[in-house]
């Protein structure tokens, strides 16, 4: 099944005559006449074992898979109207904006029966992964010091330690990266002390990223000594082959990320769509593939609301920080707090 | 089954328009149980959409001459908690949109001043319910009139209609069930004390005429009432026809005895054929009425005990002794024998002494008269149980086709024209047999001319 | 034999005592209790025709007096009332039996008869022509060295003939006594119990004799 494995790199290339960037898209031919088209956020490396499994079960379905960032993913389905079976994004918010504006496909079936309530909107959103918002440290920097329990904790470091950490904190650009601001904006209503971790991080002239990626790969190197709301997913698995990384889930709370898939009203293949979320559903029964692609799946046992542990909740709670003047406002008062030029 | 409009049966009525009562109910309670949980539902979304709108425009505020609103998390995320609905929202201020859906349509509800707005409306293919919140806000010195719509489907509220339904539908069912199973089984118990009378007097023999004494309710105290008036004014007037029978049978025996005897006398004086004949004829006419008479008292007699049987052990062996030896006379008149075959176990029947005594007189008096001179009558009691009390003779026997009618009131053999006989011999005897649980058999008699006549009686 | 008839009703006491003599009979009538007590201190009676319904009395009560008194003098009581209960009461009181009214005379005979049969037969019920004894209470003939039972309507065949011997009976007198009112039967009925009779007669000095067209009558042999 290899064979169909065909790898094309098409970067900033348009299969449409949309205006929306695809960063890479590839191509998993099958035997059969039908293709899924999926637009997702996640990497094409990372979920390239899921279509090879998917494929295994379903050998006549081809696939497209098409890479974008989650603004992209938006703008393509919400605003051009383009063409795809499957939407997969980590944008919680702006997955709930498409199903909310009536842009997403009903779907039920046994599979997405079993996933618990809060991994589901409308029978439109389903989530198959939960990855919580972590801090990442280097240890080797961190020698003498405790490593921070919670936010008051980080605070009281940052500015007990300021010489340590001057210039060596990483964090999202929330203004360019969805996620980091579904992470900001779920921490400014999760706790009081995110403004003043914001302040504290903008004193010490904390640099901003645009992925998870990067900012673990500047704390292997050294370059940061943290690196706060870093998608656990990613740093777990870069843990195995990096040394000197520690991964710290905070003990106030941990944001979660549930990464969802939904079918757009657009789709042209919804039948063969719902196949994909039924087997992304079933993520959990699949642990040898979950530990392949490091995306952790959906737990029906972990409870919504009851431990440090909180799912970010799907539904129309997440529209309030899409609001073009709360985002504005927000985003004001971020960038004041963070660049203290 | 009883034709449309006819009274047919009063708890069949009772019951099907309880039913139909409870049916009107079950349907008046399913609509105004889904009328009143929907109104509650529609009422308690209105109050979430209210809040949502209200905090919405209390997060409205001027800076620096601007209107600007910072929604709460809060103002969505409440609407989301009890239903996956979708949401939408948009704020004005003085007809511009400010933020949200600047095609979301504001509710032209006439609501109370500063009060919320609601309507229902069709947007994006979907039914929405919506709210509209006004508030007055002044920005460097100029009153802006602000407006917060909020707009959320009804998905939440129809699963919960549906589910009100269904819950209203098996409520009103179970009430129905429950309220007819209460309705069939009332009408049986207020009907109850009618059975219960009715069967009173069904339970009666014919001849009983005391006065109802069942229990019963006061609404049958009137029926009741008549009821007893009339069964006393039907048993006085029983008891003075009776009484009148009596008297008149007494009173003319005594005139009918000296006719008789009279005409006899002359009958043996006189010579000439036909004043003989003429005088036979009359003592014939005498000895018809007088016997008649006598067995329209007996039978009186037999019915009125019947209802009233005082029953005692009688040896039907005995029984028979003393009939035959009472008629004997009259059978050596013509040279009959009576002869008795009786078995050596000794028999015991339950019966009224008085009735079996004359039913047994009837079955000999009739074989007497029947039977022609020097024949026999044979006498049998078969033991058993039940036993047979036999009695054949040889006289001119049944004709066939008169069997069956024999024991009917004044119902006579085809065949007896010449002999005196009122036709009720027979039907004295059946009733005899019948009071004491038994049965009158008529058969041809097996060896030869004659009439068997057997009275079966139970014994022990 | 001698009667004693308690019964109120005149005409009823008088066709009845007619009725007897025409048989030989002697009727006493009472009219009343009273009468009936009077007549039975002086006359000793071979039988009590006894009425219920008396203008002194209930004739129970004088049935019930007299058996406490042991007089065994039978007692038919003549009945107006027709109930079983009635008649049955009357036999549980000591009446011998019962007959109720109107009565075929014949009836009547022939319960006197079995009840002077069953009592043990009245003295002097016998009479004697040629040599032959005829007891009209057991119904036996008897002579020198022989006796015969007589059938009923043989005996009483026999009892006409012996209450006049010698005269001569038509048939139709002869039928009268033989058979009753309800029995329609032809004059030629009469020769077969004649018949009959004359067998059992046979070797007495005793005969019945035809009398061409007049009848019969019973004549010594010889």
């Amino acid at each position: 099944m290899r064979l169909a494995c065909l790898a094309v790199l098409l970067s900033f290339c348009a299969p449409l005559a949309g205006a929306f960037e695809i960063e890479e898209s590839r191509q998993y031919p099958a035997n059969g006449s039908v293709t899924l088209r999926i637009l997702s956020t996640a990497d094409a490396d990372v979920f390239e074992p899921i279509i090879e499994a998917f494929q295994d079960q379903n050998p006549a379905i081809a696939i497209t898979y098409d890479v974008a960032s989650s603004a992209q993913v938006m703008t393509a389905l919400y605003e051009e109207g383009a063409q795809y079976d499957l939407a997969i994004s980590s944008a919680m918010d702006l997955q709930t904006k498409l199903a909310n504006d009536g842009l997403a496909q009903t779907y039920v079936s046994d599979a997405t029966g079993l996933l618990p309530g809060w991994a589901k909107w409308r029978d439109q959103i389903f989530a198959f992964t939960q990855e919580p918002a972590v801090l990442v440290l280097n240890a080797q920097a961190f020698t003498g010091l405790a490593p921070p329990k919670n936010r008051e904790d980080l605070i009281a470091l940052l500015r007990d330690h300021a010489d340590v950490f001057d210039g060596r904190i990483g964090t999202y650009d929330v203004r360019v990266s969805g996620l980091g601001y579904l992470f900001a904006t779920q921490d400014s209503r999760n706790t009081e002390s995110f403004w003043r971790l914001t302040e504290v991080m903008g004193r010490l002239n904390t640099r901003l990223y645009c992925c998870s990626g990067d900012m673990i790969t500047d704390v292997a190197r050294g370059e940061l000594v943290l690196a706060y709301n870093v998608l656990g997913s990613y740093a777990r698995s870069r843990l195995a082959d990096t040394p000197g990384l520690l991964v710290v889930e905070m003990d106030d709370f941990v944001s979660v990320m549930l990464r969802s898939a939904l079918i757009p009203k657009t789709a042209k293949a919804p039948g063969e769509a719902g196949l994909m979320i039924d087997f992304l559903a079933g993520m959990n029964t699949r642990p040898a593939l979950a530990e392949e692609t490091g995306l952790p799946p959906v737990a029906p046992s972990t409870k919504e609301d009851e431990s440090v542990i909180r799912p970010i909740r799907l539904g129309p709670g997440l529209l309030v920080f899409l609001d073009t003047m709360r985002r504005e406002t927000f985003l004001r008062s971020w960038t004041s707090s963070i660049e203290q030029e | 089954m009883s034709a449309a409009g006819s009274p047919g049966s009063i708890r069949r009525r009772l019951v099907g328009q309880l039913a139909l009562v409870a049916a009107l109910l079950s349907v008046a309670f399913f609509f105004s149980l889904r009328v009143v949980a929907e109104r509650a539902t529609e009422a308690t979304q209105d109050n979430i959409l209210a809040a949502s709108a209200t905090s919405i425009a209390d997060a409205v505020y001027s800076d620096a001459g601007e209107i600007r609103v910072e929604i709460p998390y809060s103002a969505l995320s409440m609407l989301g908690t009890v239903s996956e609905d979708r949401v939408f929202y948009r704020v004005i201020v003085d007809g511009r949109t400010l933020t949200g859906y600047d095609d979301l349509p504001v509710p032209e509800g006439r609501a109370r001043a500063r009060g919320p707005a609601f309507a229902t409306y069709g947007y994006r293919d979907d039914t929405f319910r919506a709210v509209v919140v006004t508030r007055a806000l002044s920005a460097a010195n100029q009153a802006r009139r602000v407006q917060v719509v909020v707009a959320q489907t009804r998905l939440g509220l129809a699963a919960i209609s549906s589910r009100i339904t269904t819950i209203a539908t098996a409520i009103g069912v179970a009430f129905f069930l429950v309220a007819t199973a209460l309705s069939a089984f009332a009408a049986q118990n207020a009907l109850s004390p009618l059975n219960r009378l009715a069967e009173a007097v069904a339970r009666r023999g014919p001849k009983d005429l005391r006065p109802v004494t069942a229990e019963t309710p006061t609404e049958l105290a009137p029926l009741v009432g008549g009821l007893n008036g009339f069964i006393a004014r039907l048993g006085s007037a029983l008891t003075r026809s009776e009484d009148l029978i009596v008297e008149a049978a007494h009173r003319v025996r005594t005139p009918l005895a000296t006719v008789r005897t009279q005409a006899e006398v002359v009958h043996l004086q006189m010579e000439k054929p036909e004043n003989r004949a003429a005088l036979r004829q009359m003592i014939r006419a005498v000895d018809e009425s007088s016997r008649s008479a006598g067995q329209l008292l007996d039978h009186a007699m037999v019915t009125l005990r019947s209802d009233q049987l005082e029953t005692e052990e009688i040896d039907p062996a005995e029984l028979l002794r003393d009939a035959i030896h009472r008629l004997s006379p009259t059978a050596e008149l013509k040279d009959i024998a009576i002869n008795l075959h009786l078995p050596d176990t000794p028999l015991r029947v339950q019966g009224d002494p008085i009735l079996l005594q004359n039913a047994v007189r009837n079955i000999l008096d009739n074989a007497i008269k029947y039977s022609p001179a020097d024949t026999d009558i044979t006498v049998r009691l078969t033991p058993g149980s039940p036993c047979r009390l036999h009695f054949c003779d040889q006289g001119r026997g049944f004709e066939a086709q008169d069997i069956a009618r024999l024991p009917d009131r004044f119902s006579r053999g085809s065949n007896v024209e010449d002999v005196v006989g009122s036709g009720l011999g027979l039907t004295i005897v059946q009733d005899v047999a019948r009071a004491h649980g038994g049965t009158l058999e008529i058969a041809q008699n097996p060896k030869g001319e004659g009439a068997c006549v057997s009275l079966v009686l139970p014994s022990y | 034999m001698r009667f004693l008839l308690v019964e109120d009703n005149a005409d009823l006491a008088r066709a009845l005592t007619g009725r007897f003599a025409l048989d030989g009979h002697v009727v006493d009538h009472a009219a009343c209790l009273a009468d009936a007590e009077l007549s039975m201190k002086t006359v000793s009676y071979d039988l009590i025709l006894l009425d219920i319904m008396l203008p002194d009395g209930d004739g129970r009560e004088f049935l019930r007096r007299h058996r406490a008194q042991d007089d065994p003098t039978p007692v038919i009581v003549l009945t107006a009332r027709s109930e079983v209960s009635d008649r049955v009461g009357l036999l549980d009181l000591g009446a011998d039996d019962y007959i109720t009214k109107p009565f075929d005379f014949a009836e009547l005979e022939a319960r006197t008869r079995a009840v002077m049969r069953r009592l043990g037969g009245a003295a002097g019920n016998t009479r004697e022509f040629a040599g032959l004894v005829f007891d009209s209470t057991t119904g036996t003939i008897s002579a020198d060295n022989w006796t015969e039972q007589l059938r009923n309507r043989e005996m009483r065949l026999l009892e006409v003939f012996f209450a006049a011997p010698g005269q001569i009976f038509s048939k139709s007198h002869l039928m009268d006594r033989l058979f009753s009112f309800s029995e329609d039967v032809s004059e030629n009925a009469i020769e077969v119990y004649v018949g009959r009779l004359r067998r059992k007669l046979g070797a007495s000095e005793a005969h019945i004799e035809t009398v061409r067209g007049l009848g019969y009558r019973m004549v010594k042999r010889g």
